[in-house]
């Protein structure tokens, strides 16, 4: 059975998304920030954790962004093949969704039209936008607004199969340490292991969009994540970077099958303020 | 430890700060972040003066979200100071007295920063609603055109901040992380 739906509905709710997801964070990412401040052994760590709590409280009651750079939209939009929709392109829906929200939100315009010339779009559009079609008859939206603070530390390394697991790990690492404070620790750590070069970002970017308490379902991955969170933690960058025990919430790890010839690794790095709204439509 | 100064911010104040020392600035702060940046320079190369007065003055690496109704800003956390790494070390020597940012910087901006006798802060980074509540009004001193990037006047009350790399050249990110690490 074909199910219409109007694509207003999609402007509607991308519009929506762009304000709570600045101004909200996900139940999981809230507890994993509350949790840090308990474990953190630095005191100017803890102080640090201490204030982030306090920002969100004041972003939430007063509506103030977490955080200045309220990103670059990232959408992924899963369309269920028994979907039609109506009323313009999809592109075009989302796109307005963007400017209404970044506009009625009082979110800041942080996107320039041409990487070159740069002159600001003024509406935060573009947005970045990833479309997949899936079963059903419904239309599934992540909003993910990317700040470019530790967008800027990301990395996509394309190791050798040689290099094995013990390269996906010193990739990873190189990653984070690089990042240190610029990336606004505690960070998240998005990694796509597989697939090709921008296969394996894409599944980072989508890593990073995962709860952060549910772990992979591949068992060797699972052991990966953990594995990787205690390593990273070691590093003493901490929160602010200004050191502690704290320097990630999670490593979330998403793979793909890949060539005989290689091992992409992508490490997308996201600050503590992880945003991700999901809706279906 | 915990300390209270207010902008202008002479070489004697600033060379009493410490790598890790805990400080609330108070007075004048003028924020410009990378097309700003971009601009003085282009200034300066045409023989012009800066836009505000850069002797003892406190820039603050951040582009604010917009003001609600009744508000004097938005958001207005630190954005990472290495992208104005390039521009820092000129305005440095010509007598920009601190830096407020957050992430690394490059040796020579170290050694600008030894040389002049400054020093740079970080923010807590992401925590742009607390930090918004200490900042008491803002004004555009130019540059409007570049929305976000435009460079503005503020008046901050007890603004906290953390020394990072202080006038003898300590850099908390190098020692601080070493005490924490496995």
């Amino acid at each position: 059975m074909i199910r219409t739906i109007q694509t207003e509905e999609i402007t509607r709710n991308i519009r929506e998304m762009c304000i709570e997801a600045n101004h909200y964070l996900s139940p999981d990412m809230e507890k994993a920030l509350k949790d840090a401040a308990q474990a953190e052994k630095s005191p100017l760590g803890r102080k640090i954790l201490c204030q982030l709590q306090e920002n969100l409280a004041i972003a939430g009651e007063e509506m103030i962004p977490i955080c200045q750079d309220t990103g670059m939209a990232v959408i992924f939009a899963e369309v269920g093949q028994e979907v039609h929709l109506e009323g313009g392109l999809l592109e075009d829906a989302i796109n307005e969704g963007v400017r209404q929200g970044y506009k009625e939100g009082f979110l800041r315009k942080s996107v320039v039209g041409d990487p070159i010339v740069r002159e600001n779009t003024k509406d935060n559009t573009p947005a970045v936008i990833h479309y997949s079609i899936v079963s059903g008859d419904k239309v599934k939206l992540t909003l993910a607004p990317k700040g470019f603070g530790s967008e800027n530390m990301s990395r996509v390394f394309m190791l050798k199969p040689a290099d094995g697991m013990e390269g996906v790990k010193q990739a990873i690492l190189s990653a984070v340490k690089d990042a240190g404070p610029n990336a606004c620790p505690p960070m998240v750590v998005g990694v796509g292991i597989g697939g090709t070069f921008e296969k394996c970002a894409l599944l980072a970017k989508q890593a990073l969009a995962r709860p952060l308490d549910v772990r992979s379902q591949i068992p060797h991955v699972k052991e990966l994540e953990e594995e990787m969170l205690r390593t990273v933690n070691g590093l003493g960058i901490g929160p602010g970077g200004l050191g502690g025990t704290v320097t990630a919430l999670a490593v979330n790890i998403n793979t793909y099958p890949t060539h005989i010839a290689g091992l992409p690794v992508a490490v997308n790095i996201c600050c503590h303020v992880n945003r991700h709204v999901v809706r279906e439509i | 430890m915990d300390k209270h100064i207010s902008t202008p911010i002479d070489a004697e104040t600033a060379g009493g700060l410490h790598a890790g020392d805990y400080v609330y600035v108070s007075g004048t702060v003028y924020v410009a972040r990378d097309a700003a940046h971009k601009r003085f320079m282009e200034a300066l190369d045409r023989g012009e003066n800066l836009p505000f007065p850069v002797e003892n003055a406190a820039i603050y690496y951040m582009g604010p979200s917009p003001a609600r109704e009744g508000r004097p800003i938005g958001s207005a956390g630190p954005t990472t100071a290495s992208r104005m790494d390039k521009y820092a070390p000129c305005l440095l020597d010509l007598g920009l007295r601190a830096m407020i940012g957050k992430g690394k910087r490059t040796q020579e901006v170290i050694d600008a920063v030894v040389r002049n006798q400054a020093v740079y802060f970080a923010a807590v980074g992401g925590a742009g609603a607390l930090l918004s509540k200490c900042i008491q009004s803002s004004e555009l001193v130019c540059y409007g055109d570049l929305g976000a990037e435009a460079v503005l006047k503020l008046e901050v009350a007890d603004f906290p901040l953390i020394v990072v790399v202080d006038a003898r050249g300590n850099n908390l990110y190098e020692t601080a992380t070493g005490d924490y690490a496995e």
